[in-house]
């Protein structure tokens, strides 16, 4: 680090770092210098020139852009001079000029940079009497943003967010002078998974978004800060409400985690919050149909039901699936309600899908976000980030853009990274432990010399085809090419991390402990054994071995690969009770149905992928006579004679940080004052389970003309989006994407009907001829409508129906 | 007046075939350019230094000086600027259409000082026959093995591309071309850094000339460069062309010794003003240059002076306006080309530039009102602060503190007639 320079800001005298942007610096001193087109995630274009600040370094004062200009030892900086003053009074008026001024019906209005700036700045009055420009107005530049261009002070935050950040350079400015506009390409639309940041950085009303226009004035809205909802890196948002309506959510700017930035999918999934499929009661089955019936009816007879059950056959014969979707809180209740009072160990959070929650949970050392910023070499062998981690899809693509990290990309087709990799390889679905082999062996020309330095490897399950110890053999692989690697284990569903570390794994206990006899005293006796996974509660319940399943947010028929099988098993189970804020196709099968509190319903902590804890908050109320999942497993609890004695999901976080040995320390007032970004756990000490990645050899890959790869895309067919109406449209539907040549060997077109059979199932999809998957490749979206499953055996073979 | 013909020479002399090879290298051409193969590229700049060339696209800075500050990293390239844009410019397209070969030889030897192997004639695209000769004369030197491979037998590989501009005024500004020739958007990039030189295409060393600057180079060579510098008046070398136009007699482009006045400009040279009518302004180096009135004809044409009288020769365009003209139109004609072609990123020209076409437009049709040149001056302190020379300018490059020169003339010159307009509801004209 370079020794600091000195500066002279308005007469006051600082030392800053060299090299730092003068407007940033002054900022940072306490003087701020107005601006529209300077973002701090950003380049500076110095565009809109309202940051002219007056500039001597030993020539004389000159007039200069403070966005563009950087510090040098002796400068001075003059901000409020009278040409300084002239020159942002001669900017705001020419903003103002043509701008239409209809700030009563602006959705900005009130929050608005140029209003801000013209009231502190501006020259308080307008001498333009000529015609202003218009445009027709408003266009869609996407299906969920609208630009109103005679609003548009052609800043260029969305043109320059698109081609810098998110990689997707779909908007840019058209014609030139005082004709010139923002707008997209004939036919190519702005979709883009980030389009809603554009609406974010806007500094006027002239990207709005479509869910959120005409809905509120910004001084009606409440705000509080949580986290969102599905992104696995939980991004912070602020959640803006008026009338216990959620009406939109803003991307908080947090170093470690997001910048700032927000897929569309987390900034919009709020709508099935207010969603009106909601369920408001307890449900009951009589006589085949679903019952509305009152809370303490529901809770005695599950609790009597489950009593029973256990008598007969003992914790044993019943299974709890789920807990994933909701608070680390309800996830502790529910993993302590599962242990200790149906006495069972057969308890999993995850699908079936992704490593082992050994590896997920307790690998060291596990790499953090930033850690990529800092990296020599990334490897992501895993899903595509863009389509299921996006936040950290753009971490690693300004790593590898801006900071000059170098990436290698293992995947069995093109991804969002590929434009950034340095190296790209690609493997036949079922094939990882061959091109993994013949990496370990050198076949690869200079590959291993990257695995040296600071590597981070971002790991996870890239296929369904991929065998499932793959992900942990890679790590394994990348820690003996260079031991001090960082691991990311990769899983999808947003807090699966949190779940995994509240145990609610057969293997697992609270805070990252292996589960066993006398592992946690607090909670007593321990059910003995191996408990199931989710695979092989479904195989038992379908062999009728067990009798009862509790699904918390669960739908394993409706999101795994394996739905026929789940659909048996919830047909033939003796009882199956569910938690859950929807009807979803598995607990269609239930006895009864609890209504939950859900997003922004209730407070709490969640954890990230790099085991961040954040706080989570509520802010509406959980429609109708839903509630938080912790208390309605408390009610049962008390029922069953074995109360848990949770009052509020305060007390449970405190007896977390009693229990668990890697959230010690975890408060809610650590969270919500010192630790605004979170904390990483565990922040006291080291956590009891340490897993160590190893490599071991995995099973060969199949060979076969053409072979399936399944993997999940950004917008799916879950309960949640359906009920997302700005989202669902998105969803690619049931689709198969095939390369260009085996499109002309098999006589499909786009669009066209193709036969795809494997040896679990078959089904019907959409032909989509796509550059980006190799040829012998046959790319099936998982989870999307009327997609039937087609199970993990990759062998495929595919017909032109139409 | 009776300075020698420098860059002209040939064409003058040889009107029929000056563009063709065989006559280039009948009257000494290429000569230099593989003297210049033998030269290092310390003696080249240096003898460029001597030379006192001065850049000849607009700006008079020395040329010498610019390849001097060619940072190290390579390929560095060599772009040739022909995008000869400004209004009442047209020599560069005499030198291009007449005497091609000169431009090519310049090119080699400006190549050679800078070390690059790469070098881009950017044309503008409007220039159909000029391009046409430039890329013949191109072919005829890869021919001949003047381009291409180890040019004239050395270990000197020089590829030469002609590129066609797309029609924009900006992309005369050199780095606006340098994004242009990239296939981005003609924007005039963000200074520092201030030279191409250290970062320039695709952010590497590249030097941007004019193409009557490179035109000089084979003279300087073959008069060594104290003899160039010996053709001075003051700090201004050699000899300079300009494209008088306007109420003249004789209009056209003119090789011209340094020192002679406007009055012997426009009046001997120029033939005076046809049908004996008086003057009333004239523009003396392009549209971006602050106007000159009668007040002004006894000033020597050199850089100092005029900028000294708060205006620049800039491309050499010399625009005259006799009594007839009317200034607000005149005014309002400029303004609107530099609105036409300002390319809209920063927020004053963008918007500042369109508004003074908007104000003055109402003056000349009969809506003017009392306040609307000050109106029209305000709004111009705020693309050029205070209207100073040099202009403090809010922008990012000069294109818009250009747009506000003829506000300037309406407001030391020739404010009665504005209010004229205003008083007679139109042009009084």
């Amino acid at each position: 680090m370079s020794e600091p320079v000195t500066i002279k800001v308005d007469g006051r005298e600082f030392e800053v770092k060299p090299g730092e942007l003068v407007i940033k610096a002054a900022e940072a001193q306490g003087t701020y210098i107005p601006r529209f087109c300077w973002h701090r995630r950003m380049k500076p274009v110095g565009m809109c020139r309202m940051c002219l600040v007056e500039v001597d370094t030993g020539r004389g004062p000159m007039l200069v852009t403070a966005c563009t200009n950087e510090v040098v030892d002796g400068m001075v900086v003059d901000t409020q001079s009278e040409t300084v003053k002239k020159a942002q009074e001669a900017v705001l008026e020419f903003l103002l000029a043509n701008h239409p001024l209809d700030c009563p019906v602006c959705d900005k209005g009130g929050e608005c940079p140029l209003q801000d700036q013209a009231f502190a700045y501006g020259p308080g009055e307008s001498r333009f009497v000529e015609i202003k420009r218009t445009f027709e107005k408003p266009i869609p530049i996407s299906d969920l943003v609208l630009l109103d261009r005679e609003r548009c002070i052609l800043c260029a935050r969305c043109t320059r967010f698109s081609e810098e950040i998110s990689g997707d350079p779909l908007i840019e400015f058209q014609h030139r002078g005082n004709v010139t506009e923002v707008n997209t390409f004939p036919d190519h639309p702005f979709s883009s998974y980030f389009s809603g940041n554009t609406v974010q950085i806007c500094p006027v009303g002239a990207l709005t978004a479509k869910a959120y226009r005409f809905r509120a004035r910004p001084w009606d809205l409440e705000m509080v800060e949580s986290s969102s909802l599905y992104d696995p890196a939980h991004p912070r948002v602020s959640v803006h409400v008026s009338q216990n309506e959620i009406l939109r959510l803003v991307g908080v700017d947090s170093e470690p985690v997001n910048h700032g930035w927000l897929s569309d999918k987390d900034r919009w999934g709020y709508e099935q919050v207010r969603s009106p499929g909601r369920l408001t009661t307890p449900l009951v089955r009589r006589g085949g149909d679903l019952e509305a019936v009152s809370w303490s009816e529901a809770l005695d007879m599950v609790a009597n039901r489950f009593d029973l059950i256990l008598e007969e056959s003992g914790g044993g014969s019943v299974a709890v699936l789920g807990g994933a979707n909701g608070t680390n809180e309800d996830a502790y209740a529910l993993s302590r309600f599962a242990r200790t009072v149906l006495k069972t160990n057969n308890v999993d959070c995850r699908t079936g899908e992704g490593p082992s929650s050994h590896f997920v949970a307790a690998t060291v050392d596990r790499a953090l976000i930033s850690d990529v910023d800092s990296a020599d070499t990334i490897l992501v062998w895993g899903p595509d980030l863009k389509e299921t981690h996006p936040t950290l899809y753009l971490r690693v693509r300004r790593a590898a853009q801006e900071l000059g990290v170098k990436l290698v990309i293992v995947h069995p087709r093109g991804t969002g990274l590929d434009d950034r990799a340095s190296r790209i390889l690609r493997y036949r679905p079922g094939g990882g432990h061959d091109l993994l082999a013949k990496m370990v062996a050198g076949e690869h020309e200079g590959l291993l010399e990257m695995f040296t330095g600071k590597v981070v490897a971002i790991v996870g399950q890239a296929s369904l085809a991929d065998a499932a110890e793959l992900a942990e053999s890679v790590a394994g692989f990348v820690r003996g090419q260079a031991a001090t690697a960082k691991i990311m284990p990769l899983v999808e569903r947003a807090n699966t991390y949190g779940a995994l570390d509240m145990g609610l794994s057969p293997d697992l206990l609270p805070g990252r402990i292996a589960y066993g006899p006398g592992q946690l005293d607090a909670w007593g006796e321990l059910p003995e054994g191996a408990g199931r996974d989710s695979a092989s509660v479904i195989a038992g319940l379908q062999s009728e071995e067990l009798r009862a399943v509790l699904l918390v947010g669960a739908d394993p028929v409706g999101n795994s690969h394996n739905p026929s099988g789940a659909a048996e098993a919830l047909e033939l189970a003796e009882y199956v009770v569910s938690i859950d804020t929807f009807l979803n196709d598995s607990n269609q099968f239930a006895d009864v149905i609890f209504p939950a509190a859900g997003f922004s319903e209730k407070e709490g902590t969640v954890t990230n992928l790099e085991g961040r804890v954040q706080k989570v908050n509520e802010i509406i109320p959980a429609p109708g006579q839903s509630r938080p999942d912790w208390a309605i497993l408390d009610d049962l609890s008390s029922i069953m004679g074995r109360p848990m004695g949770l009052n509020a999901a305060a007390q449970i976080s405190k007896e977390i940080a009693e229990v668990a040995p890697a959230y010690q320390g975890i408060s809610w007032d650590l969270l919500e004052w010192d630790a605004r970004d979170g904390a990483i756990v565990p922040i006291e000490g080291a956590q009891p389970l340490t897993h160590i990645p190893v490599m071991v050899e995995g099973p060969k890959g199949p060979s076969a003309e053409l072979l399936l790869h399944q993997a999940r895309v950004m917008y799916d067919d879950g309960v949640r989006l359906r009920n997302s109406p700005s989202l669902h449209p998105l969803a690619p539907g049931a689709v198969a994407l095939i390369s260009p040549d085996d499109a002309k060997r098999l006589g499909a077109k786009d669009d066209s009907m193709v036969r795809v059979v494997t040896s679990k199932g078959e089904g019907e999809f959409a032909a989509r001829i796509d550059a980006a998957t190799p040829p012998g490749v046959v790319f099936v979206p998982l989870n999307q409508p009327g997609a039937a499953r087609l199970g993990t055996d990759p062998v495929v073979r595919v017909t032109v129906v139409t | 007046m009776t300075a020698p013909l420098v860059v002209t020479r040939r064409m003058v002399d040889h009107p029929a075939d000056s563009h063709s090879i065989d006559r280039y290298e009948a009257t000494g051409g290429y000569a230099q350019a593989k003297l210049a193969i033998g030269m290092t590229r310390d003696e080249l700049v240096e003898t460029v230094k001597a030379s006192g060339l001065l850049g000849r696209g607009g700006a008079a800075f020395s040329a010498g000086l610019k390849w001097s500050f060619l940072a190290p990293a390579r390929p560095a390239y060599v772009v040739i600027n022909a995008d000869e844009s400004e209004p009442g410019t047209f020599k560069d397209r005499q030198l291009l259409e007449r005497d091609p070969h000169q431009m090519v030889e310049g090119t080699i030897i400006t190549a050679i000082a800078n070390e690059a192997h790469h070098a881009f004639v950017y044309i503008r695209g409007e220039y159909a026959k000029p391009a046409r000769r430039v890329q013949a004369a191109i072919d005829e030197a890869y021919a001949k093995g003047y381009l291409g491979r180890a040019i004239f037998g050395s270990d000197f590989d020089l590829e030469v591309t002609v590129h066609l501009g797309g029609g924009a005024y900006i992309c005369g500004e050199e780095t606006a071309l340098i994004n242009s020739l990239e296939g981005r958007r003609g924007e005039p990039r963000l200074k520092p850094p201030y030279f191409p030189a250290a970062k320039g295409l695709y952010m590497l060393p590249t030097i941007v000339n004019n193409v009557e600057t490179v035109s000089n180079l084979p003279h300087i060579l073959a008069m060594g460069a104290d003899d160039y510098a010996g053709l001075a008046h003051e700090s201004d070398t050699g000899t300079f062309l300009m494209s008088l136009s306007g109420h003249v007699a004789k209009p056209g482009n003119y090789e011209l010794p340094h020192g002679i006045t406007w009055r012997e400009l426009i009046y001997d040279i120029g033939g005076g003003i046809p049908g004996g009518k008086e003057l009333k302004a004239w523009i003396p180096g392009g549209a971006s240059a602050p106007w000159f009135v009668p007040e002004h004809l006894d000033l020597e044409i050199t850089k100092e002076a005029t900028a000294a009288a708060g205006s620049m020769l800039g491309s050499g365009a010399v625009i005259v306006m006799d009594e007839t003209t009317c200034m607000v139109r005149a005014a309002e004609r400029v303004i609107r080309f530099f609105s036409h072609e300002s390319c809209g990123q920063c927020t004053p020209c963008r918007e500042g530039t369109t508004w003074l076409e908007m104000i003055l437009r109402r003056i000349e049709e009969g809506q003017g009102r009392a306040v609307d040149l000050d109106l029209a001056i305000g709004v111009s302190d705020g693309i050029s602060i205070d209207l100073a020379w040099p202009p403090k300018m809010t922008t990012i490059c000069p294109l818009g503190p250009s747009a506000v020169s003829p506000i300037k003339a309406l407001k030391d010159y020739f404010r009665d007639e504005v209010q004229a307009h205003v008083d007679a509801g139109g042009c009084p004209l």
